[in-house]
């Protein structure tokens, strides 16, 4: 398998899982999350609330490892 | 490139759609621009909506989108006492359910056929705006950016809608007013052919499963999960699961279809509309914080944004001030329930099985003329005037 978790630096998404259905754009408290169709992004603003980790009805969605 | 419309709507769902069938019908070039390369899919939706309303925004009922008809709803308390009551007194998600992709493809028509222009495949990133006014909005298409002007921008971008805060109203939530949700649709299964049914209780915290059928043996098996109540990143997957290995309906079950997302359930919005922008539908946070349905809260005050914004084109004003018809028209219409649902769900959220239990059977022995949440009250307030000493502000 080849890597499917892509690092926005900010937070990590995992593409196996994500099924862009926007449910943590619409819960991120600062509008930091960015869905393109199918393509999520994080931008600067994210402070890792953590709110769509725990939002992402299927666990698409982690802290990168180390991050508090 | 720089295209120019009087209107432009951010989202081809049902409240976009329903925006644009009325504003081009009275005369507004519009143009709906949606992300998705096919409107309606991947369907994100429970599927369940009222016959009753459909009609009176403009929308003949047509089988093509019906996929299946019940007799009403059943609630299923904790310890499995059943309410059932008739589709024509169950609220507005109850009596049909429907393939939502053939339903949003057909509003759009509608809005088609009355003169808007669409565009697929094309993502909204921004706005334009002059001197604090929204002015028009900058798209990503295939490869291509370009902006369009518009007298007014509509979001209808739906729960996840950016448009109302890139245009500076608060559409942020609560995580106590968010609900998330995961859904199948399974096969080879025993649903109860003749209700959609709602069944409460922990197995899903501040929410419930649902089970609508859409055929003999296939039905849309879902759970809403209140965020604030999610321990664990992955728990409405892992909620319903766990939920459908206790049902021995669902034994031999096959899934044809994975759906998952959020809904707000939170008291409507204090604005939705600026100096060149209005929100509507889910965007608008118009959704029932009971049910969590939005379909028909949406169409309603698609119709009214449209029929606004077709005067406020004919007058060349689109500033907040000429809005406020829009505003006032769509509260006018649901802002009352909303308000009263979203304070019935902050205390429905907090009762116990045992309490749900009491409740249930209560309404199945008394029975509700109307299935509404002052009449609920009453009938429960008759029997176990305990039991509703915390809703006295709504009674």
């Amino acid at each position: 398998m080849g890597v499917t978790v892509s690092d926005s630096g900010l937070m990590e998404v995992d593409t196996s899982l994500c099924m862009h259905c926007g449910a943590c754009v619409g819960t991120c408290p600062r509008n930091s999350i960015f869905l393109n169709e199918v393509i999520i992004t994080f931008d600067d603003s994210c402070n890792q609330c953590g709110l769509c980790v725990r939002v992402c009805p299927i666990g698409a969605i982690d802290k990168p490892e180390g991050a508090e | 490139m720089t295209l120019e419309y009087d209107v432009v709507i951010v989202g081809a769902g049902p409240a976009g759609s329903i925006t644009a069938k009325f504003a081009a019908e009275n005369g507004a070039s519009v143009l709906m621009i949606e992300k998705r390369q096919e409107i309606g899919s991947p369907v994100r939706c429970g599927e369940g909506i009222a016959r009753y309303w459909i009609e009176s925004v403009g929308i003949p009922l047509d089988k093509k989108w019906i996929a299946y008809e019940v007799e009403g709803a059943k609630i299923v308390s904790p310890n499995g006492t059943e309410f059932c009551i008739d589709e024509r007194h169950a609220g507005e998600e109850v009596g049909t359910v429907i393939e939502r992709d053939l339903f949003d493809k057909a509003l759009a028509r509608h809005a088609a056929k009355a003169g808007a222009e669409i565009m697929l495949k094309s993502t909204v990133v921004g706005l334009l705006k002059d001197n604090g006014k929204v002015t028009g909005v900058r798209v990503d298409q295939m490869g291509k950016r370009f902006d369009v002007k518009a007298g007014c921008v509509v979001g209808a971008d739906g729960f996840e809608s950016q448009v109302g805060r890139w245009g500076g109203i608060d559409t942020t939530l609560k995580a106590k007013d968010i609900t998330t949700c995961f859904q199948y649709r399974m096969t080879d299964i025993n649903p109860d052919p003749n209700y959609c049914e709602f069944i409460l209780g922990t197995e899903a915290p501040g929410g419930y499963v649902w089970v609508f059928p859409k055929g003999k043996d296939t039905a849309n098996v879902g759970l809403g999960m209140q965020l604030s109540k999610v321990r664990e990143k992955g728990d409405p997957k892992k909620y319903l699961d766990m939920y459908i290995e206790s049902d021995e309906r669902f034994k031999n079950g096959k899934i044809l279809d994975m759906v998952c997302g959020a809904v707000s359930i939170s008291a409507p919005l204090d604005q939705t509309v600026t100096d060149g922008l209005i929100l509507v539908g889910d965007a608008a946070r118009m959704i029932d914080a009971i049910t969590g349905g939005g379909i028909a809260n949406a169409c309603r005050a698609g119709k009214v944004a449209g029929e606004v914004l077709a005067k406020c084109v004919k007058e060349k004003d689109f500033s907040a001030e000429r809005l406020q018809e829009y505003e006032k028209g769509w509260r006018a219409q649901i802002e009352e329930r909303l308000y009263r649902d979203w304070m019935a769900k902050e205390k429905l959220v907090t009762l116990s099985n045992e309490t749900f239990d009491k409740i249930i059977a209560t309404l199945a022995e008394v029975g509700v003329e109307k299935l509404n949440v002052y009449n609920i009250l009453k009938v429960i307030e008759a029997k176990h005037p305990e039991l509703v000493e915390e809703f006295a502000d709504l009674l």
